[in-house]
């Protein structure tokens, strides 16, 4: 941090990247402006990576602190993957938006608070004993007392509302505030407000009133002496938009969709976190995609299934709790050989366990958790943005190998954002299959296709084309039911034959960095952000650390073994007990270490970095 | 770029397809040897369901059977359609998704006591509340027959089976009275025995425009004979059967001698040969009522006090979910013009990095 300029006699330190978090009551307003901060730091060219915070409860006590809700976000150069270690910033807008953030925070971090909020009353819902503003607990930090619900009220008089509408507008000042801190403009802010408050033209005023103020008290109080100019990223060139892992998802599944030329079929049942992928797609029904909201998992599950057998793209989500009802239709999929996406957005298990909290234990299921001899495709997002991609190749998959596909997500990926650069559609790979002509008279539901073993997907309403289906085994190319043993074993072969062959159809293991060296780090789904940085830094010191981040988890990519081996050590972090790390030791017989933290919380990239530095100490 | 279509792209008809000339049974029947036990009640069931399927006017590409696990659910396989033998009890979910694919289809659930009132209750009433247009055939045979003979969810109170050598200690559920609180749009019973009777009723619920639910009363010869011979008896059927018709009094017995009245808020039977006048008291049938009480009130009929009703308890019209699915995905069209991948991709704030 050096200082390198000054304007109004404000000194303004340069910064590769910074991590504030916005933290106040649920009723607060946090997660609309660390959102609309995120949009403008993304604006002026930075990389962007949020994780909101919530409170699990619908109605949390106000100030308590189980309804404490957050809205945490690293922005700056490339250097950005994930959410941030520890807040540079934060801004807390009452006692117990303080006492749940500050662990959190860097020593020296600087603190914005509503002092107003600061009430005994305030006080006792978060469990001080005493005011920490008063009481000296919050030297090493620095402070800035606001009294942010007067000055909110005062500058927003003009607008007409009553003064508790008024003071609701305080997000707005802390937002104006943060404004300036950061160097960043306010001219899009209002203009977005006009846009969002154009039928409310009172609220529009006051939030604006508000946010102006915010940001000319920053401005001018002595207590801010420094502000900050965050380095823009180096992004690859192209148009931008924030998407959420569950938004990404859920636009991957129409553009997958559309691009088969078929309608999306997404049957699902209400389950945290998976429930935005139901609500992004049901407001889109202009795409064909026809939503139901099931009676339960299962239900969810076979009508997907129902869907794809009909011809169109089948697909349902759910989370930990909604997978292992969703098997026995797995497993009728796996027999059906019916395309079938199914995205798991994983939650912390077993059982109800944490539905806020995030985790990675879904893995062993996702690859085992069948009875009898089912494979199936295993994919894994790495990022929000990836999501995207990680659901159009699961369709392509699932479509070109008539096979269900199960994607993992989890609870980080699916509600943090970051930047998405936006593909052109046009550009993206056709994924029509078309099913065989009517009438063909060489048809039968098992004979298949001998590069990529799939079945033929013959669709109701073709004539010519009846035929069965179902649970029990068929005769290979015949497709009648029999008990045949010989016939079982081959149809098993096939079946696992199959999905192996997908191996040749998905992009070889790559290395970021040396393709040898002392340490590989190995990981797969959400772990990505905090590994990339952990490894970077570690490269930066000299260290001959490289990263192998897996997407496709059955199969795995076919040269995995042979680029695992060119490495002395094999770490693996995960958010479970060692799944990957299980995988790969009994496929490769590798001597694989784990990194495991399975606290509901993703991994800090401290926290890899020091496993790393224990790995690499000689 | 796919516009939404009520079906999936038409395509050409081979030369000589079946679908242009007029289907018999024959056209439905598969070569697959039909393995129920012999004397089995189903056998008469997919008789005469072959039959109607052949009288509809729907060309055979069309049908869709889909079941789920018993005895009756390797219906499809001796159907000459496309069929989707599931697992248990999630036929009614499966056939969800196969009409909202492509609602053009003609989409039929064959289900069981044990299939659709045990494992699959759930799924069952919410297809029907729901009103999808499909017709669910459910084969009651009052045991789990494929199993090898536990009592099953509509087993009489008491019944001694294999796994209720003491008599079963649950209250059977009834199959029509479920549909009926599920808010079903048809729902009838017939019984394998009466192969007219049966038809017919199959017929109206393939031509009823939404959920059609048809309890089949049906022989399990080898783990629970006799169980309906009251009924299916054709000797006595004229005193053991009501056969409802929409909109008429209901009377049964030689020459409709006897009938069907309320006392003190309960049903009771009048001898209309001993009390002609009261010919005027007579329940009239009314099939077309919002109202499923007085379908209730006759489902719940049953010997040895009362005979048992056969037919059409209830037939009302409703918009099919399927029908308000395609219509709200033509609505978002109309509203929001064409599909545009790269509109709906950039949409919300984007930003250019150069």
């Amino acid at each position: 941090m050096e200082p390198c300029c000054s304007d109004d006699g404000r000194e303004l330190r340069e910064l590769q990247q910074s991590t504030v978090r916005f933290a106040g009551d649920s009723g607060d307003g946090m997660q609309l402006v660390g959102s609309q901060f995120a949009d403008l730091a993304s604006l002026s060219g930075c990389a962007i990576r949020s994780i909101p915070d919530f409170p699990s409860e619908i109605r949390a006590p106000a100030g308590s602190l189980a309804g404490v809700s957050g809205y945490q976000l690293n922005f700056g150069s490339e250097e950005v993957t994930t959410p941030g270690d520890a807040p540079f910033v934060l801004v807390a807008m009452n006692p117990a938006a303080l006492k749940v953030s500050l662990p959190e925070l860097q020593p020296g971090g600087l603190i914005i608070v509503d002092t107003d909020e600061f009430t005994p009353t305030n006080l006792t819902k978060a469990k001080y004993p005493a005011n920490p503003l008063e009481d000296g607990s919050l030297e090493g930090y620095r402070v800035i007392p606001v009294a942010m619900t007067r000055l909110t009220e005062e500058a927003t008089k003009a607008s007409g509302l009553s003064g508790s509408a008024r003071a609701r507008c305080k997000n707005f000042f802390a937002l104006g505030m943060t404004l300036w801190l950061y160097d960043q403009p306010l001219q899009p802010l209002l203009e977005w407000l006009m846009h969002k408050f154009r039928k409310n033209p009172a609220v529009m005023a006051a939030n604006g009133a508000s946010l102006r103020a915010g940001y000319n008290f920053a401005n001018t109080t002595e207590l801010l002496r420094v502000h900050y100019r965050v380095a823009p990223g180096n992004l690859p060139k192209g148009r931008y938009r924030r998407v959420t892992g569950n938004e990404a998802m859920a636009l991957g599944l129409i553009t997958a969709a559309s691009k088969a030329g078929r309608p999306l079929l997404y049957a699902s049942y209400p389950i945290t976190p998976a429930s935005d992928i139901l609500h992004e797609l049901s407001a889109r029904k202009e795409f064909d995609v026809r939503v139901i909201q099931c009676e339960d998992e299962i239900a969810a599950a076979c009508a997907a299934l129902g869907g794809s057998f009909a011809g169109a793209l089948g697909a349902t989500g759910t989370s930990g709790p909604g997978l292992s009802l969703k098997t026995e239709a797995l497993g009728l999929a796996v027999m059906t050989e019916l395309p079938l996406v199914v995205i798991n957005v994983q939650r912390a298990g077993p059982s109800t366990g944490m539905p806020t909290k995030t985790e990675q234990a879904d893995l062993l299921m996702a690859l085992y958790g069948r009875h009898g001899e089912a494979p199936l495709p295993v994919l894994a997002a790495a990022t929000p943005a990836d999501c995207f991609d990680i659901a159009f190749e699961a369709a392509r998959l699932a479509i070109r190998y008539m096979t269900p596909v199960l994607v993992l997500s989890d609870s980080f990926l699916a509600n943090s954002a970051e930047a998405f650069r936006i593909p052109d559609p046009d550009r993206l790979p056709d994924l029509r299959m078309p099913g065989p002509p009517p009438g063909s008279p060489d048809f039968a539901p098992y004979r298949r296709d001998p590069q990529t073993l799939a079945r033929p997907w013959a669709t109701p309403g073709t004539p010519g084309l009846e035929h069965r289906i179902g649970g029990l085994e068929k005769q290979d190319i015949s497709g009648v039911v029999t008990y045949d043993s010989e016939n079982h074993a081959r149809m098993v072969e096939l079946r696992a034959r199959k999905i192996e062959g997908i191996a040749e159809a998905i992009p070889p293991a790559a290395v970021d960095g040396e393709p040898d060296g002392d340490l590989l780090v190995v990981g797969w789904g959400s772990t990505y952000g905090a590994i990339v940085a952990a490894v970077r830094q570690a490269r930066m010191e000299g260290h001959a650390v490289s990263h192998l981040h897996l997407r496709h988890l059955n199969p795995l990519p076919k040269n995995l073994e042979v680029v695992l081996r060119r490495f002395r050590k094999i770490l693996v972090p995960e958010n479970n007990s060692g799944h990957l790390a299980t995988l790969l030791r009994s496929r490769f017989l590798l001597p694989v270490k784990p990194l495991t933290k399975i606290e509901g919380r993703p991994f800090l990239i401290r926290e890899i970095r020091n496993a790393l530095e224990a790995e690499l100490r000689p | 770029m796919s516009a939404p279509t009520l079906s999936l792209p038409e395509t050409p008809l081979p030369a000589g397809a079946d679908c242009l000339r007029q289907l018999t049974r024959k056209d439905f029947q598969t070569d697959q040897e039909v393995r129920w036990c012999p004397g089995c009640g189903d056998y008469a069931i997919l008789t005469q369901v072959q039959k109607v399927l052949a009288g509809l006017g729907i060309p055979r590409h069309n049908f869709v059977f889909v079941s789920g696990i018993g005895c009756s659910s390797r219906f499809p396989y001796y159907v000459n359609t496309y069929g989707f033998h599931g697992i248990h009890g999630r036929a009614p979910a499966i056939a969800t998704g196969v009409k909202c694919a492509n609602p053009a289809l003609s989409v039929w659930v064959v289900t069981g006591d044990g299939d659709g009132l045990s494992i699959g209750t759930n799924h069952l009433i919410h297809c029907l509340r729901r009103n999808l247009e499909v017709k669910v055939l459910l084969f009651n045979n009052r045991i789990y027959g494929l199993t090898k003979g536990q009592y099953s969810p509509t087993s009489e109170f008491g019944k001694r089976t294999k796994s209720s050598p003491l008599g079963t200690i649950e209250q059977p559920i009834s199959p029509v009275l479920t549909a009926l609180a599920a808010q079903a749009t048809f729902v009838a019973r017939t019984l394998y025995a009466d192969p007219t009777h049966l038809a017919a009723t199959v017929d109206a619920a393939a031509r009823h425009r939404g959920a059609a639910f048809i309890e089949i009363l049906q022989n399990c010869r080898v783990f629970n004979e006799g169980s309906f011979d009251e009924v299916a008896d054709r000797a006595s059927a004229e005193e053991s059967r009501i056969l409802l018709r929409h909109g008429e009094p209901i009377r049964f017995g030689k020459g409709g001698r006897r009938g069907l009245v309320m006392s003190k808020m309960e049903p009771a039977i009048v001898d209309l040969e001993a009390e002609p006048a009261r010919t005027g008291d007579l329940l009239v049938h009314n099939a077309r009522s919002e109202s499923p009480a007085l379908a209730a009130l006759l489902a719940e009929l049953e010997p040895p006090q009362f005979p048992t009703a056969l037919g059409v308890f209830r037939q009302v019209e409703r918009p099919t979910y399927d029908d308000l699915l395609m219509e709200q995905i033509r609505g978002a069209l109309a509203k929001r013009g064409q599909p545009n991948l790269k509109a709906l991709l950039n949409s919300g704030t984007t930003w250019e990095v150069e």
